[in-house]
Order: structure tokens, then sequence, then C-alpha cells
């Protein structure tokens, strides 16, 4: 079990970290994503992986940790947050500038002094 | 006793914040009040709570009453209260300038973001458990992405993509250093970290390692530490100059976290990191003070110039925390009240001179601006204190920072002064463009309101570096037992009450 967990966390990580580099935002939404699936399956095996004993002491003959359950908890739930914000900046910022490249390059800029954009 | 109210800074905002968003949607004026009221209520709060530190020592809150491994517990201490009160005093210069120039008038829940903002970076500031640390550092970051895009436009919205992307992979990094060092001592209270990490067994130091260099990445991106400063130019140029203002004290958030970590969780004296975060630190912290000279000196906006400057003074704080001795400690905590202010007052300029003119770009004049001499008096004040001229606090700033390294003069002297020296050029340079090429064209300048209001902000902030200089000899004295407290960590690990029934 520990081979398996460990090579998923590997391979979420890896997966997250490529697409991470990509140029375009969808990639890199899907990556981050990626990544923070890997971190959390990293974080809930930080107490130790136990099979068939409950977060409770006194009800099976080991426990399993129950902290990292509610910290992956909190994860995923800032992580899918967070995931949501990005996403609607993506489209906007697709929606205001007719492509989706992730960088910023001065003639985005002058784009915006063109067209009355804030300063 | 204060107990109750060490929760204060943190419940009130969200709570204001709340009310604004359910009970004065789209009333500005209301939004206003609530939003004025709430931050001098924090303000008298936070001095009330530096007193309290003051006097009693550390004092730990348990929420819910839970012991202390076992619960989440904000410890006040002098720092932290330091922190509170200079977050609540930057937060009412900026709400003051928000209102005064219209920046919260121009897109939705202005003042419901800030709120929400001044709760995260008040519980980063409080909280005596690490995973409670990264709870409110993302708080903090949701409201600045709102902050950030503020007011809308193309390239903002695309600098802020590139600012929550950068976020993001900060965030997982933190968890990563959590998830290590929860399975490597079984606790995320700090004050428990402190205690167990010294009896660790050998065989475990290379994970606490890996863990603590996850830990000051994290908090090297938070403080736009080279080689993570890439994303602070574009967020903090590209955002609101008002939000950027605000952002002055998101990068001490970083400060705040490495001299936390470094002297209560992984100090000198621990076998198993020994002196890693100054091994990696200073050096850091000496090229960000190059790469925000140079970036000063080379800036092609206004706005740009202002997020270089930051960089700079980042790296200055950074150099002088890298060392973690007391007398290092107090250089580096004066010089964070200095840098915030005069960060915070050079965005603020930034802001009343790019509302005013056609463009931001320095490398070209754009006319005159109206109410040019007084802009251009600001600017002056907040560029002699970003540069560490004589007479403001960054002179002095510098100057115990100077003076604490004595032992390492060659290297570290010769960067922070010719760094100073190329930062004098770059700011000289950008006003002499700004404020005397322009004043040289005939045509008038264009009507603008005066905004009353805005221009007491700023002056504020300069007034604030003004009792900073004067004030110089009091507040160092009161550092240096921030400085002791800090590296003899014993009270605020009493505090938490460890292993004891409550």
């Amino acid at each position: 079990m520990e081979a398996l967990l460990a090579s998923a966390i590997g391979v979420l990580t890896f997966t997250g970290i490529y697409l991470m580099l990509r140029q375009r935002t969808f990639p890199v939404i899907l990556g981050l994503t990626f990544l923070s699936y890997g971190v959390n399956v990293f974080l809930f095996a930080s107490g130790r992986l136990v099979v068939n004993a409950a977060p409770i002491i006194g009800r099976s003959e080991t426990y399993a940790d129950p902290l990292p359950q509610a910290l992956v908890l909190t994860a995923i739930v800032i992580s899918f947050g967070m995931t949501a914000v990005l996403m609607i900046l993506a489209i906007g910022g697709h929606l205001v500038a007719g492509h989706d490249r992730v960088d910023v390059t001065p003639d985005d800029e002058k784009d915006d002094e063109k067209y009355g954009g804030t300063p | 006793m204060m107990s109750h109210w060490i929760i204060a800074p943190v419940v009130l905002p969200a709570m204001v914040a709340g009310l604004m968003v359910i009970a004065m949607r789209g009333d500005l004026l209301l939004q206003r009040v609530a939003s004025v009221a709430a931050i001098l209520a924090l303000n008298a709060i936070a001095v009330a709570l530096l007193w309290a530190a003051t006097t009693h020592g550390p004092e730990a809150y348990f929420l819910g009453d839970w012991p202390a491994p076992f619960g989440i517990v904000l410890v006040l201490d002098r720092l932290s209260a330091m922190m509170v009160a200079l977050l609540s005093a930057l937060a009412l210069v900026v709400v003051l300038y928000a209102i005064g120039s219209g920046w919260d008038r121009r897109g939705a829940h202005f003042h419901p973001l800030l709120q929400f903002l001044l709760m995260g970076i008040g519980g980063a500031f409080l909280t005596g458990d690490a995973f409670n640390l990264f709870v409110f550092f993302e708080v903090l970051l949701i409201a600045s992405y709102g902050l950030m895009v503020h007011a809308g436009g193309g390239t903002r919205t695309r600098a802020g993509i590139q600012y929550v992307a950068f976020n993001l992979i900060g965030s997982s990094l933190f968890l990563f250093a959590l998830a290590l060092i929860y399975g490597v001592t079984g606790t995320l209270n700090m004050a428990d970290l402190a205690a167990k990490l010294p009896t660790l067994p050998e065989g475990d130091f290379a994970l606490i390692r890996v863990a603590a260099v996850m830990m000051i990445l994290v908090f090297a991106i938070k403080g736009a530490l080279v080689p993570l400063q890439f994303w602070l130019p574009g967020t903090y140029a590209n955002a609101p100059g008002v939000v950027a203002a605000m952002f002055a004290v998101m990068t001490k958030v970083g400060a705040y976290a490495v001299l936390r970590f470094g002297t209560l969780v992984f100090p000198a004296s621990l076998p198993a990191t020994g002196d890693l975060l100054s091994t990696f630190l200073l050096p850091a912290g000496l090229v960000t003070l190059a790469v925000g000279a140079i970036g000063v000196l080379g800036a092609s906006t206004l706005p740009r110039l202002a997020a270089f400057g930051g960089i700079a003074s980042m790296g200055t704080a950074f150099v002088a925390i890298a060392a973690f001795t007391p007398q290092t400690t107090v250089a580096a905590l004066y010089y964070i009240l200095h840098s915030t202010l005069a960060t915070a007052a050079m965005f603020l300029v930034a802001d009343l001179v790019t509302r005013r003119r056609a463009h931001a770009r320095l490398d070209e004049g754009a006319g005159p601006i109206a109410q040019s001499g007084l802009i251009a008096s600001l600017y002056l004040a907040a560029a002699v204190a970003m540069a560490g001229m004589p007479p403001l606090s960054g002179f002095i700033g510098k100057l115990l920072i100077l003076d604490a390294f004595r032992d390492q003069a060659p290297l570290i002297w010769t960067v922070i002064l010719v760094s100073s020296f190329l930062m004098i050029l770059g700011f000289a340079r950008a006003g002499s463009t700004l404020f005397w090429k322009s004043a040289a064209s005939d045509t008038p300048a264009p009507e603008h309101p005066p905004e009353g209001l805005a221009f007491i902000a700023t002056l504020a902030l300069v007034g604030g570096l003004v009792a900073l200089t004067v004030l110089a000899g009091p507040i160092s004295d009161w550092l240096a037992s921030t400085a002791n407290e800090l590296h003899q960590p014993t009270g605020y690990i009493e505090a938490n009450q460890l292993g004891q029934e409550r």
C-alpha cells in the first residue's frame, strides 16, 4: 500500500508540475489541481497508513490518526475555492484579451491604455 | 485580563465584512462609515493589545478552550502585537485614501474585501499554530485576489492570474512542509514544535530539514525574496495603487513568519537544522536588495519603480533578519516598520501621479499634472525614505543594520551602500522626468478634483515616518526587549500551557 500511495503522490505531483509549466491558462489550472490532489494525499499519509481502523480510540485494535483527515478536509475546501477563483479570472482574462496566454507582455499594457483601461 | 480581546482583530473584520455584504450591499456611504469605524476600533484594540503584550508578556488564547497541543491557540506577544498595530495603522490610511480618491467606487466590494484581508493578515500575525497559519494565509490571499483585480481591466486581470497561480503553488508547498512536520513530530502547535524538535532522533533530521527549507520557500514567496520575487512587480504595478499600498504589509507577513519560525521553531541552536535558515536567507536577501535597486534604476513605469523599491526594502529586511541575533533583530524590526510605511507612501504617491497623467511610463514626459507641487513634495519624502537618506527613518534603519553587521562589513556594507546609491539615482531620475520635464512644457495642467482626504492619508504616512524618526530612541529600546523575547521564547512556550488540563 505504501508503494502504491507514494507512486500516486509522485505521479500526481509530476503531472501537476509539467502542466503548470505550460503557456496557456487552462493547462496551468489543471496542473495546479493535480498538484493539490498530490499534496492532499501526501497530507493524508502524514498520519501513517492503517487499514480497518476507526479514527476513535477503543473502537478497533489500532486507530487511525484523525487530525490529518481534518487537515485534508480543510486543504481540499481551500484548494477547491482557490481553483474556482482562478478559473473565473482566467475566463475573464480570456474574454478581455481574446487569448489565454499566461504571460503579460508590454504590448498588452499598451492595449490597455488605448482602450481606456485603468492605469 | 486581556484574554478575549486577542481574537478581536480576527473576529471584528470578519463580522463587519459579512455585515457589509449582507446588509449594506450597494450602499457605498454606509459601507464607508462601517469600514472606517471598524478600522478605528481595530486601531484601538491594537493599541490595547500592544500595551497588554508590553506589560504582561506573552499570552495565549485557547480557541474553544481546548488545551494547547490539541486545539488551536492564538498567541499575543510583543512581535505579534506590533505587527497588528502596524497593520491597523496602515489600514486606516488605506481606507481613507480609497475613500478620498474614489477607488472604492470603481468596483464592487472594496470595503468587505479589505476587511477580509485585515482578518487574514491579523490572524496570520496572531496564530500560534502552523496549520492555522496556512489557513490565515489563504484567507488573506483570497481577499487579496479580489482586491488585486478590483476595478477590472485586461492587463490587471491577467496579471491577477499569474499572482493567483504563483500563490497556489506556494500554498501547495506549504502543505507539503506541514505534512512532513506533522508526520515527523505529530504536532503542529508552534510552541509544542519548539519543545519537541530538540529531542528529535537523528534519523529524522533530513525530513525536518526538507520541511524547513520548504517553509522558507513559502515565506520567501510571500516576502518576495530572490529568486521568488517575479510575481511582485507585475502584481503590485498592475493592482490599483491603493491596494498595492495595502499589500506593502503583506510582504511583511513573510518576514514575520521567517522571524517567528527562525527564532521559535527552527532556532540556530536546534541540532536538526542548525544555521540552515541564515545560510539560505543571507545571500538571498543581499541578491534581493541588489535586484530591487537595479530594478528601481531601470523601471519603465512609476508603479513598477515603487514595486522594485518594495523588493529592495524586503531584501534589506531579510539581510537583517537572516543573522538571527538580538541586535540584528532590533534592526530588522525597525526596518520592517519603516519600510511598510515608506513603501505604502510610495505606492500612494505613484497612484496620485498616474491618475493625473495620460500614462504611467517614465521614459517620456506627459505634460504637467494638477496639484504638482504638493505631489512632488510627497514624492520627495517617499523617495528619501525608500532610498534610506537622512533625515527620515530609512536612514536610521539602515544605520542600525550596518551597525549590527560590523563584523561582516566588507560584503554587507558594500551591497547596502551601493544599492542605496543606485536607488537614489533611480528615484532622482524618475522624479525629474515626472515633475521637472512635465513642468517645462507650456500646456496648462488638466483639471483634477482636489481629493483632500487622499492627500491627508498620504501625509499621514509621511507623518508616521517622521514619528518613527523622532521616536527612534524609545522605539528601538522597546524593540530590544521584543528581540530578547523572541530569542528566548520560554515565555511564549509557557503561555501555551502545554500538557496542562484546562
